[in-house]
Formats: C-alpha cells, structure tokens, sequence
C-alpha cells in the first residue's frame, strides 16, 4: 500500500513542503488551518464585543474602537474565514477525490490562491496598525464615508482586493478540475451533491468577484486621486458604490451557504443509509440559486433610495430565490424519513444547520418584504439573521464537515461523545446569543452602535451570557479535534461506510489520490 | 513517492478552457467600469459631449491600428509555432511586443498632452468644470489607465514567452501558452475597440 500524503517525500523540506506543496490535500489544508485561525481571533473580537454590550453605557470601548473593531471582526469572519472556509479548504481537499482527480487542473495555480489569500490576509491586518488607524466603516466600506475617513481603508481594501483575486483563481481552477479531470464512468449524475454545489460555489466565485475588485479599485483610486466616482460634490454617486459592492456581495452569501448545503447533503444519505431523495432536485436548486442570486442585490438598498418599481422587483426576486433553498430543506427532511438514522455528530450538526438555516432563510423573508424591511432595516434584526444563515448555516455545514471527513482527513476518528457535548452547547449558546437579537431588532435596537438605551438590557444580558456557551462549544470542539488529530483512535478507511469515491481510497489517501485510476460504476448514495 | 514525479495533469483542452474562464473574469471587471460610464453618461450627455472634444482623434485612431496589428502579429507568431517555423514565430512576437510598446508611447503623449493642460484628476482646471467634465476626465484616466496596465501586463508576459519559444519549450507540439497568451492579448485589443469610440468618436 502506497503510504498517505503526509509521509510523501516532498520537494522541499520541512514546512517549505507545505507552502511551496502542489498537492491538492496540502493546499486544502493550509487553507484549514489559515481560515481557522483568523476565525479564532474573530470569534475573541465578537466576545469582546458581547462584553461591551453586555448592559448600556460605555465600558471598556470607545466608540471609535467599537467601530474598529466591528468592521475587524465583519472582514474577517466574510472575507478571511466564511468565504474561503468551505469551497478552499474541504472543497480542495475533498472534491477532487471525489470525482475522482489526481489533483486539481492547475496545481501551482492553486498554491498561488493560497499565497494571495495568505498577503491579502497579512495585508489587511497590517492596515490596523499602520497609516491612520484601523479601518471604522464596516466590512461593508461604504461611501462616502470610506472615502472621507481618515483611517486606513486603502490598504485594507486592497488586502479584500487579492483575497477576491485568490477566490476568482480558485473558482476558475475547480470549475475546469470539474469539467476536465472526471475519472472514467463519472457522469455529470453520479458527482456527489458537494461537488455539485462546488460546480455552482465555482460559477459565483469566478462571475461575481470581478466585479468586487474592480469596485474596491475604484475605491482606492478615488481615496488617492480624487477622480469623483462616488463624490457627490464632483457629481459622483455614492449609490452606484452599494450598487456594485451588492452585485457581489448578495452571489457571495451563496458563495457562503451552497457548498455548506453541499456538506449537508453529502451526510445525510450516510447516516441514514439511503439513497438521497430528489437528487436531480437539489442539483438543479443549486445552480438555480447560483443564477438567482445574481439578481436580488437591491434587497440590501431598500432604504437607500431606489425606484419603486425597482424595489418591488428586487422584492419579487427574493422571494423566488427563497423557494431552490426550501426545494432543498424539503429534499433534506424528506431523505430522513424511514431511513435507518445513526445519530453520529456529523448527522446532529447536520440537524442543527436545518433548524438554524431555516430560522434564518425566513428571517430574511421578512427582510426581503418591503414594508417590513423598512421597519427592521439598520437594526439588530439584521444582525441577527445573518448571524442565522452564516454562522448557523454555513459554520455549522462547516462543522459537521469537518467531523465527517476527519476521518478521511487525519485517518483518526474523533471522540463521539464530547463532539455531541460540543454540539448542544453551540446549539443552546447560539440561540441564546442570536435570537435575543431578533428580539432586539424588533424593538428597534439599531445595529453598530457600542451603547444603548437601558430599556434593551434584559435580551442584551440573554445574548451576551449565550455568547459564552457558545464559546465553549466551539472550545470543546475544537479540543476534541486538535486531541483527536494526535490520541484518537484509527478511524480505517473507510468508517461511516460511504458510497462516495472520497471514501474508496485510504485514509488519509496517497500523493496522487488513487493507487490505481477508479473507474465509476454507480451512483455516490448507493449502499446497496 | 515523490512530489517532483507528478506527471503534468494538465492538457491542450484543461489549458484553453482555464483561459477561457478566466477571460470571463477579465470581462467582468472592465464590465463594471462600462457601467459607471454608462450612468454616468446618461446623466450628462452634454458634458461628455463636449469634454470629449478634448481628445486627440487622430492619437486614439493610431492607436487603434497599432493595436489591431499588434493581434495580427501576435495570430501569426501562434499559426507561424504551430507549423515549426520558430524563427518566424520570434520575429513575429517581437513585432507585437514592438506595437505594444508604441501603444504605450502613444498613450504617453497623449496623458501628458492633457496633464500639461491642467486637465487630470483633482487638478484646479477640471474641478473648476462642471460636473459631467469631471467624471468625464475620470473615466478616461481610469478607464485607459487600467486598460494600460494590461497592456504592460501582456507585454510582459510575451517577453516570457519569447524566452520560452526560444528555449524551445514552446513548440510545434506545445503551444499551448503561446495560444493563451495570445488570447489574452486579443481580449485587451477588443476592450480598447470598445473604448476608443467610447472617448473619442461617439461624441
Ligand atoms: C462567537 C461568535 C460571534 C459573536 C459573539 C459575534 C458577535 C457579533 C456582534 C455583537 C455583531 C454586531 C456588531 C454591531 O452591529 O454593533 C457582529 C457583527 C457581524 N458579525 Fe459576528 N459574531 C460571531 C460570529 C460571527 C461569524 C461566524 C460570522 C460570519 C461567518 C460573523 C459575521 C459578522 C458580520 C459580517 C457582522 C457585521 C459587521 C458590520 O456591521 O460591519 N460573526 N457579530
């Protein structure tokens, strides 16, 4: 037998064979370990922030800091955790084992991905503490107040610049691996639902980010030139900026959700050993979401000052974005029925990211309806809802990956009982931290302030104390992975009994992936 | 086993669609650009109109040829490498690394033409004017500027690839590199084609 991808000799010793590696598996993983660790120092910026906001009045945050450091904590967790999270590193580690590739199409294309996401990272970490100071405008960097700031949002941006230039590269790189480098017998509808939604994560990355960069450019060059694109006083227009950042941000939320729903639908036929149901279905309500996608942008200008007619379309078209994600819940709760159900960690994560991601697809229904948006606009309604759908859906599809293909990852089996512990505690902590702000919204607590009135202490305190469960899932957890990774027990090849070809390797699998080429005879939810 | 023995995964069709795909990309952020022109436009057609009187028609005219034969040459090295003839194929690169170059020049005189008439982003001269000269000049800088940089980059990148052909490592069986270069090339001559009436003629 062929020994695994870790003891392989590489070209350069040491750790160089690690950042200068070609190897699918290696790029997936210092993408895993990267975004992880900016996800650590986001989730400590967030509890700091709970803490400030744990009753009103100011108590360790000036509101300048506050704003620093939320817009830290919104570019981190979008740009350097949640958006690389699933599509770099289990999508480059997994998809093309499973279709079953020797690697990617364009191996050192691949690694300069990494490079770029890793400068762009250093890179806006270092405006914090050079120029004016941290950047205070959000992750959103809207103008004109990113244009007259004097901190440092240049620099910042062009960290986010060669993230999207990394993200557009790995989307180029997957989509021709998908097209090109499908073993023998692998037809378009024998590819596993997560290379699917990898194919349709792919399309947005390589559509949608363009369109990022060159605003972020724009911006820059308005900040040191002064052309007046964005400047009213020199006839610019500061709405055309949220047009073009929303052009890509809304495909990017699905750039976000689509390969968490991939990991979902991978695991739910797994631990129910039957077939998925409605496979052609979920297929299809991935690219329709993809496409969709594109066209429901001004649901985040509704009170920026758009035409009535242009938001009532824009409202129609969220609506119908809504119904391939229910297509999908549907195919995911109708795949459960009468299936013979092994409750193994993967599967509860996966039940949490239903209850959760479905809590937060509604919330945004109310949001994508005119006269209730106008109402919750600006407020912490919103902050609730995409805590809802980005962590509760596409952390928690993140999770439960994580734990389904640690096997294949490490060869090790993590430890059942305490990923189940970890799981309840993020479960009780995440409502309690993020339905408190449903509750706030409502009341019209506004969002990116460091204080408020004391009538909203009582879900405040509610929040702030679910903030810490939740933390210790997530310490928990991790525990038990990092311990896993060193004392846990040989996990086999193949120890949920996939049907995937991911799985009819070793674990973790050779250099080139396969001893001999696989050749496909069946589908990837066959067990029989 | 080890890493160096990879065999290359890659071939003639995984490369060309790679390019393709990421013309896309390309198309994508200069689309953004044509849309900022567009609003931009539309709220000031008589500005643009006259600001575009401004431009130099015969330099943007030359450079449009200089561009177009630029593609030609470049088509000629890739069919000239495809049937072996190596020498022809490096002169006929050098030849397009030449117009590019002139390209570059070109532009030259025509940026510092405007900026010693005061018009530039910022200066006292355009802000004095009114608001659709202003956005006017700005996409003109921004626009051609960033269209510039692609230029540099795709002379460049057929620098290497004169290297390349002259190593011998492009060749009649593989060409691959030089095609997608050349691909690149033609996609930062059609962007031009688009904006040479843009600034200069439909006004
Ligand atoms: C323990 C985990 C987390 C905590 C305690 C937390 C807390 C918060 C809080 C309190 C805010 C509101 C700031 C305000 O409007 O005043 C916020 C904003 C935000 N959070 Fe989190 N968060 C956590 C995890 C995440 C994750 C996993 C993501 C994304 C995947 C995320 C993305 C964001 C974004 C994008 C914003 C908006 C920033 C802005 O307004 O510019 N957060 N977070």
């Amino acid at each position: 037998m062929e020994a695994s991808f870790y003891h392989a000799k590489t070209r350069y010793p040491g750790i160089f064979g690690w950042i200068f590696t070609t190897d699918h598996k290696r790029v997936g993983l210092l993408y895993l370990f990267s975004s992880l660790s900016f996800f650590a120092v986001g989730v400590s910026l967030g509890l700091t922030m709970r803490l400030e906001l744990i009753r009103s009045g100011m108590h360790f945050y000036s509101a300048q800091t506050y704003n620093a450091i939320f817009t830290l904590h919104g570019v981190i967790m979008i740009f350097l955790f949640i958006i690389p999270g699933i599509p770099s590193s289990l999508g480059n580690f997994i998809m093309p084992l499973q279709i079953g590739a020797r690697d990617v199409a364009f191996p050192k294309i691949n690694i300069l991905s990494w490079w770029l996401f890793i400068m762009g990272g250093a890179i806006a970490v270092t405006s914090l503490f050079t120029g004016g100071g941290p950047p205070d405008t959000g992750w959103t960097f809207y103008v004109p107040y990113s244009i007259r700031t004097g901190t440092n949002i240049s620099l910042a941006v062009f960290g986010v610049f060669l993230i999207g230039l990394s993200s557009t590269l790995t989307g180029m790189n997957f989509l021709t691996t998908i097209h090109r480098l499908r073993a023998p017998g692998m037809t378009w509808k024998r590819m596993t639902l997560f290379t699917w939604s990898i194919y349709a994560t792919s399309w947005i990355q390589l559509l949608a980010t363009p369109v990022l960069a060159i605003t972020l450019l724009l911006l820059i060059i308005e900040r040191n030139f002064g052309v007046g694109f964005f400047d009213p006083a020199k006839g610019g227009d500061p709405i055309l900026f949220e047009h073009m950042f929303w052009i890509y941000s809304h495909p990017a939320v699905y750039i976000m959700i689509l390969p968490a729903m991939g990991t979902v639908t991978d695991i739910i036929p797994v631990f129910t050993r039957r077939n998925i149901f409605g496979y052609s279905f979920i297929a299809a309500s991935s690219l329709a979401i993809a496409f969709v996608g594109y066209l429901v942008w001004g649901h985040h200008m509704f009170t920026s000052g758009m035409s009535d007619t242009a938001r009532i379309i824009f409202s129609l078209l969220t609506f119908i974005v809504a119904v391939p994600s229910g297509v999908k819940v549907f195919n995911w709760i109708a795949s459960l029925y009468k299936g013979s159900i092994r409750m193994n960690a993967p599967l509860l994560y996966t039940l949490a990211f239903i209850f959760l991601f479905s809590i937060g697809g509604l919330t945004g229904l109310v949001q994508g309806a005119l006269a209730t948006a106008v109402h919750v606009h600006g407020t912490y309604f919103v902050v609730g809802h995409f805590h809802y759908v980005m962590f509760g859906g596409a952390g928690f599809g993140f999770f439960a990956g994580l734990h389904y293909w640690f096997p294949k990852i490490t060869g090790k089996l993590y430890e059942e009982h305490l990923a189940k512990l970890a799981c309840f505690f993020l479960f009780i902590g995440f409502n309690m931290l993020y339905f408190s702000m449903f509750v706030l919204g409502w009341e019209g607590m506004p969002r990116r302030y460091y204080d408020y009135l004391p009538k909203f202490n009582g879900p405040n305190l509610v929040a702030t104390i679910g903030s810490w469960i939740l933390a210790m899932g997530l310490i928990i957890m991790f525990y038990n992975l990092v311990h896993s990774l060193f004392a846990g027990n040989e996990a086999g090849d193949n120890p949920w009994e996939a049907a995937s070809l991911e799985w009819q390797t070793t674990s973790p699998p050779p250099v080139e992936n396969f001893a001999v080429q696989p050749v496909v005879t069946k589908g990837p939810y066959e067990f029989r | 086993m080890n890493e160096t023995a990879h065999i290359e995964h890659r071939d003639y069709a995984t490369a060309k669609l790679g390019m393709w795909l990421f013309l896309f990309t390309e198309i994508l952020l200069f689309g953004g650009m044509f849309l900022v022109y567009a609003e931009y436009r539309q709220l000031n057609t008589a500005d643009f109109h006259e600001a575009g009187r401004e431009m130099n028609v015969f330099l943007g005219a030359a450079n449009t040829v200089i561009l177009l034969t630029s593609s030609l040459t470049m088509a000629l090295a890739i069919s000239a490498i495809k049937k072996g003839m190596k020498i022809r194929s490096l002169l006929f690169q050098a030849a397009t690394v030449l117009l590019g170059l002139g390209f570059l020049v070109n532009k030259y005189f025509e940026w510092s033409d405007h900026i010693r008439k005061g018009l530039y982003p910022d200066s006292p001269v355009l802000l004095a004017m009114s608001h659709g000269k202003i956005l006017f000049f700005g996409l003109y800088y921004v626009m051609t500027g960033i269209h510039a940089l692609h230029v540099i980059i795709g002379l460049s990148v057929i620098v290497f690839m004169f290297a390349l052909t002259l190593r011998g490592n492009i060749s009649d069986t593989d060409y691959v590199k030089l095609e997608n270069t050349g691909l690149f090339w033609h996609i930062v001559d059609i962007i031009w084609i688009y904006l040479f009436p843009l600034f200069y003629l439909i006004l």
